[in-house]
C-alpha cells in the first residue's frame, strides 16, 4: 500500500495528511510536488492536502488546479485512483473538475474554526464503509471559503446518486443542502471540507477520522 | 555643489526625530555633513523602536539566565533548552501603531513580523498568541478595529498555517485612543543548529531572499516612537502590507536551506528594513558591509537609495551565505519562487558601504549607529499606590444572581469565541488545548513526541495601573501560575512593555516600577526574560494608555501522560481550593463591574508563597490526585468556579468555608491560589499533605448537576448563564450602526 500527497506552494496541513496515512498504512507518505509531471505507477491513493495554494489568490484552489502535476491527477482519477481532498485540496477538486460544484465565502463572512457535528449520510461508500453503521462523527474544520454551491440540477443528481457522503449537522459556513463532502461518480474521488486528518489522535480530541482512512485503505 | 552644504536644515534634522545635540553626534561620527540617506539611516537606528533609548538602562535589570537559558536577549528571538536535543525559539512583539491606523494589515504585518523572528533563528513556528487590548465597546472605533485585527491575525496566520492556539482580549476606555496588538511566536528547532545574526569573515556573499523592496513603510519604526494626535489617520501610507503566502514560502525556503550548512548569518527585515538588518548583522559580527542597491528587487521603479533602506517591506530577510554556496542558495530560493539576490558582500572596513546608480550613496561608520545610540536616563517618579479597601468600603450586592450574570457577561470576562473561532487552532495537528477550552493555558505538542510545551499570555493592567510595582509582579507570577495550572515547568517568559510617553516622569515611572516588579518575580521563581520589546508613546493628545506589561510565558510538559486542564471535573468531585482567600476587592473585577469604580490597592503577590503553591499544585497534577485545574484570577472564586463548569460542562455548587462578607469571598482576587476538582478519595490526603506544608488548602463545594450555586448567593442554570456568558461579544459585533 502506497500513498502520497501532493504539495502545492503554501499547502498547509500536508504534513498533517501525510501523518494520517502513515498512521493508517504503517508506512511513510510520499511527498509529491506540484510542479512533476507525473503520479508514479506504484501510488495507490493520493491527498490533496489542506492549506492556502498560492495564498488563496485568484480563487482558492484555481491555481494549483493548473500545476503541472494535476494534469496527470485528472488523468489517473479517470482511470480510477482514489483520490481525497480535504480543505483546499477540495477546493482544487472543484476546480480541476473532477468534482461538481464549488466552494464559495462562507455564508457569515468570517473564517471559522471549530470541532463540527457531521451526519454520515452513506456508509456504503468507499470512504465510510468501516465507520460500521456510525451516523455522526466529529472532525475540526478551519476555512473562509467552505460555502458548497452547486446548481439545483447537479444537488439533485448528487443526492440521487447517494454522493453526498457527509451534510453537517448545524450549517457553520451556508453549504447548499447542507453538504460537507462528496463523491466522483466513480466513488474514488471524494473532497470535504472538514479535517479527518485532524482527528486521528486522541490528543486531538477524537480519533473519528481514522475511519474514513481505514475506508479508502481497505477498499484498495 | 555648494548647495549641498545646506541640504540638511535644522527642520529635516527635526522631521527625522533627532535632537539637535543627537545630529551634533551624527557630524562628528561621520566627519561631514551626513546626506540624507545617512541621515535617515541614523534616524532610524537611533529611533526609540530600534534603539530602546529609554528603556535599555532599565531592561538591563532584568534576570535573563537560566539553566534552560540558550540565548536571552539580544538577538532576533529567545531559545530555551527543553530536553533531548529541543530547543524553543519565542518571543512576543507588539504592532500598536500601525494597527490602529490600519486594523487589518498592521495586526497582520504583527503577525508576520514575529514569525520572521522566530524561524530566522532556524526554528519552525509551532504556535501563536495574541494579547490584544481595545477600548470601550461602545466607542465609535472599536468595532472596526475588534474587526479589523482579529480578520487580520487570522487572515495571516491560517493561511501560513501556524495554530493560533491562545492570548486574552480586554475592553477599557484607556485604550480608546491607541489598541494593543501583542503578537507572540513559538517555535521548535534543534538545540545544536540554531541561527544568529552576527554576520562573520570579509568577502562573503550578502543574499536578499524574499518580497521585493516597496515604498511601503517608510518611516514606520519613526512613527511607532511617536505620540498620535488627530492627523494620526494621515500615517496610514507609514504601514506596510502583508502576504503571508510569500511567508509561508519564505518559511519552507529558509528551513530547507538551514537543514544544510550554508549559512554563516542571518536576519530578517523587521522594523528599519534594509537598514537595521544590515546594520545589526555587521555590528554584531563587527565586520563592514558593502551593499549594491541596484541589485536590491523592487517593486517599483525610480525608488531612491533613501528609500531602499527605509522600506519596511515585509517578507524579506538578509543572509550571510558560506562561500561556495551560492548555487545551492539560488536552487532553494527558485524552487520557492522567491525572489533571490546577491547585494553585497562583508568588508574588514567597519563601514556601511552603499552604491546606488554605480554612486556612492552612504560611506558611515558602523559601530557609532549602535554604541552611540543615545542611552537616556530619563526622569521618573513612580507613583504612590493606592490605599488598601476594605471589604466594608465596596459595596455588597443585593442581587448575586444579577452580579454574576453582569460579571460573567462583562466585557473583560465574557467568552470570546467570536474572535478565536476565526483563528485555524489545530493545523499541524499537535494543539493538546487552546483558547476553546477557556483554559489557562495553551498546550503544543512536540511533534513526534509525547511532550509539550504550555503557552500563555497575561497583564493585569487595572493591577498596574493602580501600583505598577505589585502589578508588574502579578503578571509574571499570574502566567507562572497558568503554566504551573496545566502541570508544565515554567521555563521563561518574553515581554511586551506598552506604555505611554516616556518624556512624562509619571509615565517613566509606570515604566520603571513594573520593570521592578516583574524583576523580582522573575527572580523568585528563576524564571528569566529572554526576549522582548518595548512599546512607548501609547498616547493621543497626552492621554496615556494604562500600563500594559503583556508577559508571554512558556513552560514544558515533560510527559503528555501528565497534564491537566479544566475541563476534566466530573459528577461528585470536590472542589478544593489552594491558597489564602482574604477577599480582596481593590482594583478587582467586583469593584468596576458592580460598583463602577477602579480604584484600591490591588493584590499584593506573595512571591514564596506563590511558588509553595504552585509547586505543590504541580506535583497534585503529576500524582494525577486531580480531575481539573483553574488558576483562580480575574473574579475570584465565583468566576473560576464558572469557567470550570464550563469547561468540564458541569454544575458547581460552591459553599462557605469562612466567615467573610459574601462578595468578599466569592469575588475577592487574592492571589496565589487554584481551583480544584479532585476525586472524592483523593480529597483528604490532597488537604492533609498541603497542610503538613503549610500551605492553605480546603473543601470550597462540589461538582455536580447542572446549576452554579453559591451558598446565600447565586443560584443560575449553567446553560443560561453561558448564553449570557457566550452572546456578549457577538452581540456587539453584529450590531448594525444606527
Amino acid at each position: 500500500m502506497k500513498t502520497a500527497v501532493i504539495t502545492f506552494p503554501a499547502s498547509n496541513c500536508n504534513r498533517d495528511a501525510a501523518m494520517a496515512l502513515e498512521k493508517v498504512t504503517g508506512r511513510p507518505a510520499q511527498m509529491i510536488w506540484h510542479r512533476e509531471t507525473e503520479i508514479p505507477s506504484d501510488i495507490d491513493f493520493v491527498v490533496l492536502p489542506g492549506g492556502f495554494s498560492y495564498g488563496d489568490y485568484l480563487r482558492c484552489g484555481a491555481i494549483a488546479s493548473r500545476s503541472p502535476i494535476v494534469k496527470d491527477l485528472v488523468a489517473k482519477a479517470e482511470k480510477g485512483l482514489p483520490i481525497a481532498g480535504f480543505c483546499n485540496g477540495f477546493q482544487v477538486l472543484t476546480e480541476s473538475g473532477l468534482l461538481p460544484g464549488a466552494l464559495l465565502r462562507n455564508k457569515q463572512l468570517n473564517f471559522v474554526c471549530r470541532p463540527q457535528k457531521l451526519t454520515i449520510e452513506n456508509g456504503n461508500t468507499r470512504y465510510t464503509s468501516q465507520y460500521a453503521g456510525l451516523k455522526e462523527v466529529i472532525f475540526p474544520i478551519a476555512h473562509h471559503d467552505g460555502n458548497y454551491y452547486a446548481d439545483d440540477a447537479t444537488l439533485n443528481q448528487l443526492e440521487k446518486e447517494g454522493r453526498v457522503v457527509f451534510r453537517y449537522a448545524g450549517n457553520p459556513n451556508g453549504s447548499a443542502r447542507d453538504i460537507a463532502g462528496i463523491v466522483n461518480e466513480g466513488g474514488n474521488v471524494f473532497g470535504m471540507m472538514p479535517h479527518p486528518e485532524r482527528a486521528i489522535d486522541p490528543v486531538h480530541g477524537g480519533t473519528d477520522g481514522l475511519g474514513l482512512f481505514k475506508s479508502i485503505i481497505e477498499s484498495i | 555643489m555648494a548647495k549641498k552644504k545646506s541640504e540638511i536644515t535644522p527642520e529635516i534634522v527635526a522631521e527625522h526625530g533627532l535632537t539637535p545635540e543627537e545630529y551634533e553626534i551624527i557630524l562628528d561620527r561621520v566627519g561631514r555633513e551626513p546626506n540624507l540617506t545617512e541621515l535617515g539611516i541614523f534616524s532610524v537606528m537611533w529611533s526609540e523602536h530600534c534603539s530602546y533609548k529609554s528603556s535599555r538602562r532599565h531592561l538591563g535589570k532584568f534576570l535573563t539566565k537560566g539553566k534552560r537559558v540558550i540565548q536571552g536577549p539580544g538577538e532576533n528571538a529567545g531559545v530555551i533548552d527543553i530536553d533531548d536535543g529541543d530547543a524553543i525559539i519565542f518571543k512576543m512583539e507588539s504592532h500598536n501603531h500601525p494597527s490602529y491606523i490600519e486594523p487589518y494589515q498592521g495586526a497582520a504585518t504583527g503577525v508576520g513580523g514575529i514569525m520572521r523572528d522566530v524561524f530566522t533563528m532556524g526554528a519552525r513556528p509551532i504556535a501563536l498568541m495574541n494579547a490584544l487590548r481595545f477600548g470601550e465597546p461602545d466607542h465609535w472605533k472599536t468595532r472596526q478595529l475588534v474587526k479589523g485585527v482579529v480578520a487580520g491575525i487570522g487572515g495571516y496566520g491560517n493561511c501560513v498555517g501556524v495554530p493560533t492556539v491562545g492570548g486574552e482580549t480586554n475592553f477599557h476606555k484607556g485604550y480608546n485612543g491607541n489598541i494593543l496588538v501583542n503578537a507572540m511566536c513559538v517555535g521548535l528547532a534543534d538545540a545544536d543548529n540554531v541561527f544568529y545574526s552576527a554576520a562573520k569573515g570579509v568577502g562573503n556573499p550578502i543574499f536578499y531572499v524574499g518580497s521585493k523592496t516597496g515604498r511601503d513603510g517608510i518611516h514606520g519604526a519613526t512613527m511607532a516612537s511617536a505620540e498620535f494626535d488627530d492627523d494620526s489617520e494621515e500615517k496610514r501610507p507609514t504601514v506596510q502590507v502583508g502576504d503571508p503566502f510569500t511567508e509561508k514560502l519564505l518559511i519552507e525556503a529558509c528551513l530547507e536551506l538551514m537543514a544544510t550548512d550554508a549559512i554563516i548569518a542571518i536576519q530578517d527585515m523587521g522594523a528599519a528594513g534594509l537598514t537595521s538588518s544590515s546594520i545589526e548583522m555587521a555590528d554584531k559580527g563587527g565586520v563592514g558591509i558593502q551593499l549594491n542597491l541596484d541589485k536590491v528587487p523592487q517593486r517599483e521603479p525610480n525608488m531612491t537609495a533613501y528609500e531602499m533602506m527605509l522600506s519596511e517591506s515585509q517578507e524579506r530577510m538578509l543572509m550571510v551565505i558560506k562561500p561556495g554556496k551560492e548555487k545551492l542558495a539560488y536552487e532553494i530560493f527558485e524552487k520557492w519562487e522567491l525572489d533571490v539576490a546577491l547585494i553585497g558582500k562583508t568588508t574588514d572596513t567597519g563601514r556601511l558601504v552603499l552604491k546606488h546608480n554605480r554612486k556612492k550613496v552612504c560611506d558611515i561608520p558602523i559601530a557609532p549607529l549602535a554604541d552611540d545610540a543615545p542611552n537616556l536616563d530619563r526622569p521618573y517618579v513612580i507613583p504612590a499606590g493606592q490605599p488598601v479597601l476594605s471589604h466594608s468600603e465596596v459595596w455588597e450586592t443585593q442581587d448575586y444572581n444579577d452580579a454574576l450574570v453582569r460579571i460573567m457577561s462583562h466585557p473583560n470576562i465574557a467568552s470570546k469565541r467570536w474572535i478565536w473561532e476565526q483563528y485555524d487552532r489545530h493545523v499541524m495537528a499537535d494543539t493538546v488545548d487552546s483558547s476553546q477550552s477557556g483554559g489557562d493555558a495553551a498546550i503544543v505538542r512536540i511533534h513526534g513526541k509525547n511532550k509539550a510545551v504550555a503557552i500563555t499570555t497575561d497583564c493585569t493592567p487595572r493591577y498596574c495601573y493602580a501600583d505598577p510595582y505589585e502589578g508588574g509582579k502579578q503578571c509574571v507570577a499570574e502566567t507562572w501560575r497558568n503554566l504551573t495550572a496545566v502541570g508544565a515547568d515554567p521555563i521563561a517568559i518574553t515581554d511586551c512593555l506598552n506604555f505611554g510617553n516616556p518624556e512624562r516622569p509619571d509615565i517613566m515611572g509606570q515604566f520603571v516600577g513594573c520593570i521592578e516588579g516583574m524583576n523580582e518575580a522573575c527572580r523568585a521563581f528563576a524564571y528569566p526574560v529572554v526576549s522582548g520589546n518595548v512599546s512607548l508613546y501609547n498616547e493621543t493628545n497626552g492621554v496615556a494608555i494604562p500600563p500594559t506589561p503583556a508577559v508571554g510565558g512558556v513552560g514544558l510538559i515533560p510527559d503528555l501522560e501528565h497534564f491537566a486542564t479544566l475541563k476534566g471535573a466530573q459528577e461528585g468531585d470536590t472542589l478544593v481550593l489552594i491558597g489564602e482567600t482574604e477577599g480582596w476587592l481593590g482594583a478587582s473585577i467586583y469593584l468596576s463591574v458592580i460598583n463602577s469604580r477602579e480604584e484600591g490597592a490591588p493584590p499584593p503577590v506573595d512571591l514564596e508563597v506563590e511558588k509553595r503553591n504552585g509547586d505543590y499544585v504541580r506535583s497534585l497534577i503529576r500524582g494525577r490526585r486531580v480531575h481539573a485545574v483553574h488558576d483562580c484570577s480575574d473574579g475570584g472564586l465565583a468566576v473560576t468556579a464558572c469557567e470550570m463548569a464550563f469547561g468540564s460542562n458541569i454544575g458547581m455548587q460552591l459553599s462557605r468555608s469562612n466567615d467573610i462578607p459574601t462578595h468578599a469571598w466569592l469575588f475577592g482576587e487574592d492571589q496565589g491560589r487554584y481551583l480544584l476538582a479532585v476525586e472524592e478519595h483523593s480529597v483528604n490526603p490532597v488537604i492533609s499533605t498541603a497542610h503538613s506544608k503549610g500551605i492553605p488548602a480546603q473543601v470550597v463545594g462540589k461538582v455536580g448537576g447542572n446549576r452554579i450555586i453559591a451558598d446565600g448567593a447565586f443560584d443560575v442554570t449553567l446553560e443560561g448563564l453561558r448564553e449570557k456568558h457566550e452572546a456578549w461579544l457577538p452581540a456587539l459585533m453584529n450590531k448594525t450602526d444606527a
